[in-house]
């Protein structure tokens, strides 16, 4: 498996998508910390490219990897290798070098910039963290829906579907919920339904640990006293973990019984 | 006619200092050892002077006309148990003393200094230090509290008292003090024609200033930081406010400046900057705004039911997360000429006013107003699409909300 993911790496590593995506990390964060010239601030508008465009771009480079990478693909099911080693490690290989170009884009100025002397140091490590774990999530789900579909179209449709869902759609019904129950006490709702889409808890795990969070009022209290504590955390932690092991449950079931 | 009488107090306030009587010492080695046999011995227009040292005597009566002054610093302490300085006279200035340690009462409110039914008095660059009320004035005329240090150490707000408290008072000046870790740093009762100008009210458990039920007052040159919120305004009639710098009053139910049930104020050339909620109004009618810098604060006016004829004009709202928030359909207030930094409109015959009316109130301000649980969505991608919607076609955000001159350059 660490094979295939090393030839995956440098497949990718070979490809200039990839210097792109980086660069663009690396100019947007250059540009918001000297222009901007705090770093709170340029956490903040980082936070909201990230949580837009990191899911995005996973996606879209899971289903296209896997599409591209077909031939080379049935090349190695041929060879004695197992077929979930040949998915993970391509997965991990696709979700690795994302997360790098994201480190590398994000981590150099903010290094440069003197982020380990500033107490933002704990907000930045949030974001990044938060980065990388929707890096993961949504290329699992990308290669989760790129295995089960042979049509190319059909999984590109599906993939940026499921992208618009969690990003806007989510939100919408989340919103409509919350305002069509408006006589009920919605706190336990709000926290619940924002734990299942992975994009809605990452912004309120770094909203939380901005100054913004005096903002949320009421609301902003009951979240801050459940993310805030230790449980809090570390069960978040646990269902952005569970939306990486559930995809990747599917991957394994999918490429053990698939035809090829 | 205020200023005529204030200024008529200060030349008051200088023909006396003309007219001191003899000097009585107070030290350790001296003719006097302790400040009350001083002041008894004392003839009005005397000074009693305090050189350094502490003195344990209990509650003081200043009760003639008399000058107490400390020379370097001589200490008052109360030892927790009474309240140290009670003024009964009328003309008596203090000055230079360190008063500490009135201590904590639920039965009375002991103060550091508590001037009782007087007029003509001068309370000047003291410091006072753990007292419960510092300087406590009540039915007092014509006086002045100026460069005095009042330090507290508050830790929840009903075992505490204020820095300087006034109560049932007119033409009293306060000036120049620096006033921490109480209740209410400066708090005002019943108090008519007063003047506040140029102190520091930081860390307050609950307002740095605090009206109520004042008519005529104003405030102006002062710094609000970091308190439970800023300054409140209630019930009081004719309050001016300028040149006043309210900052970092953050938390949950903080804000720079609550508005209620006040008429005929002006508020200009203040500075609001990082508080969760800059101006907080309610029922408030006929407040003129001008020329306020409303930076980065969580809302910049959040106005509640009743507020009528209030006048918006010549401000700046810099990047607050939200410009605006009303929660009152119907209202004839005018929000024309501003300039607002989330204003994208253009202004096609250069006259530097923008062509497009701006609205203040987005359509996600309009739907947390109504289920506060919303908020939750606040920066996602969901709510830009649907602000940015609401302002390509307004359905739901007050139509008569609107600035229709909206400056395209800041003021």
């Amino acid at each position: 498996m660490f094979k295939i993911l090393k030839y995956t790496f440098y497949d990718l590593m070979r490809s200039r998508w990839l210097y792109i995506y980086a660069a663009f990390y690396l100019l947007l964060s250059v540009s918001l910390l000297w222009l901007g010239g705090s770093v709170s601030k340029a956490v903040i508008s980082l936070m909201n490219v990230i949580l837009v465009l990191v899911p995005l771009i996973a996606t879209m480079f899971g289903v296209m990897y896997y599409y591209n990478s077909r031939e080379f693909t049935e090349l190695l099911l041929a060879q004695p290798v197992r077929r979930t080693h040949i998915f993970f490690g391509q997965y991990l290989g696709v979700a690795g070098s994302l997360s790098l170009c994201l480190m590398l884009g994000l981590g150099v100025p903010f290094i440069f910039y003197g982020i380990f002397g500033s107490t933002e140091i704990f907000n930045f490590t949030v974001l990044l963290l938060v980065g990388l774990a929707l890096s993961f999530i949504f290329s699992a789900i990308a290669f989760f829906i790129a295995l089960r579909n042979e049509n190319r179209i059909k999984g590109f449709g599906l993939a940026i579907l499921s992208w618009l869902f969690f990003a806007v759609i989510y939100d919408g019904m989340f919103l409509l919920a919350l305002s069509l129950f408006n006589d009920y006490p919605l706190e336990g709702f709000a926290i619940g339904a924002s734990l299942f889409n992975p994009i809605d808890l990452s912004r309120i795990l770094v909203l939380l640990k901005l100054d913004i969070s005096a903002l949320m009022g009421y609301t902003g209290a009951v979240f801050q006293k459940f993310l805030g504590t230790i449980i809090g955390i570390a069960c978040s932690a646990l269902i952005l973990l569970l939306w990486v092991v559930i995809p990747a449950l599917g991957i394994k079931r999918i490429a053990m019984r698939k035809d090829f | 006619m205020r200023n005529v009488k204030i200024l008529l107090s200060f030349f008051l306030v200088i023909s006396f200092q003309s007219l001191h009587g003899a000097q009585r010492i107070v030290c350790a080695s001296c003719e006097y050892q302790s400040i009350s046999e001083a002041i008894a011995a004392a003839e009005p227009g005397d000074e009693v002077i305090i050189k350094s040292g502490v003195y344990k005597e209990g509650n003081i009566e200043v009760n003639k006309h008399l000058y107490l002054i400390g020379e370097g610093w001589p200490v008052l302490d109360g030892e927790n148990e009474t309240e140290v300085l009670t003024i009964t006279a009328d003309c008596v200035f203090v000055e230079g003393l360190v008063i500490r340690n009135v201590g904590t009462s639920y039965l009375v409110d002991r103060a550091g200094i508590r001037v009782k039914k007087t007029k003509h008095f001068a309370i000047t660059n003291n410091r006072l230090e753990n007292t419960f009320f510092g300087i406590y004035l009540e039915h007092c005329k014509d006086g002045t509290v100026e460069g005095n240090k009042v330090i507290g150490q508050a830790k929840e707000e009903m075992s505490s008292g204020n820095a300087i408290h006034l109560w049932y008072c007119e033409r009293v000046v306060v000036e120049n003090n620096y006033v921490t870790g109480h209740r209410d740093g400066i708090y005002f009762e019943f108090v008519d024609n007063g003047h506040i100008e140029g102190n520091i009210s930081e860390a307050n458990l609950r307002y740095g200033l605090h009206f109520m039920f004042s008519n005529n007052d104003d405030y102006t040159g002062n710094v609000f930081r970091q308190n439970g919120a800023g300054v409140a305004v209630m019930f009081s009639r004719n309050i001016n406010m300028w040149d006043n710098l309210f900052e970092y009053n953050w938390g949950r139910a903080s804000y720079g400046l609550l508005l209620k049930e006040i008429y005929d104020a002006e508020i200009h050339h203040n500075t609001f900057r990082e508080n969760t909620l800059g101006i907080y109004v309610e029922g408030s009618t006929r407040i003129h705004y001008h020329s306020n810098d409303f930076d980065r604060n969580g809302w910049a006016i959040k106005m509640s039911g009743g507020c009528l004829d209030n006048k918006i004009h010549t401000n700046n709202f810099r990047y607050n997360t939200f410009d605006l928030a009303i929660n009152s359909p119907p209202n004839n207030n005018s929000f024309d000429g501003n300039y607002w930094s989330a204003y994208t409109g253009y202004d096609l015959e250069r006259d530097g006013i923008g062509d497009v009316p701006y609205r203040p109130v987005k359509l996600f301000n309009y739907v947390v107003n109504r289920t506060p649980e919303a908020m939750v969505l606040l920066r996602s991608l969901f709510i830009d699409l649907l602000n940015f919607s609401e302002k390509v076609s307004p359905v739901f955000t007050p139509a008569n909300v609107a600035d229709n001159a909206p400056r395209m350059q800041a003021f």
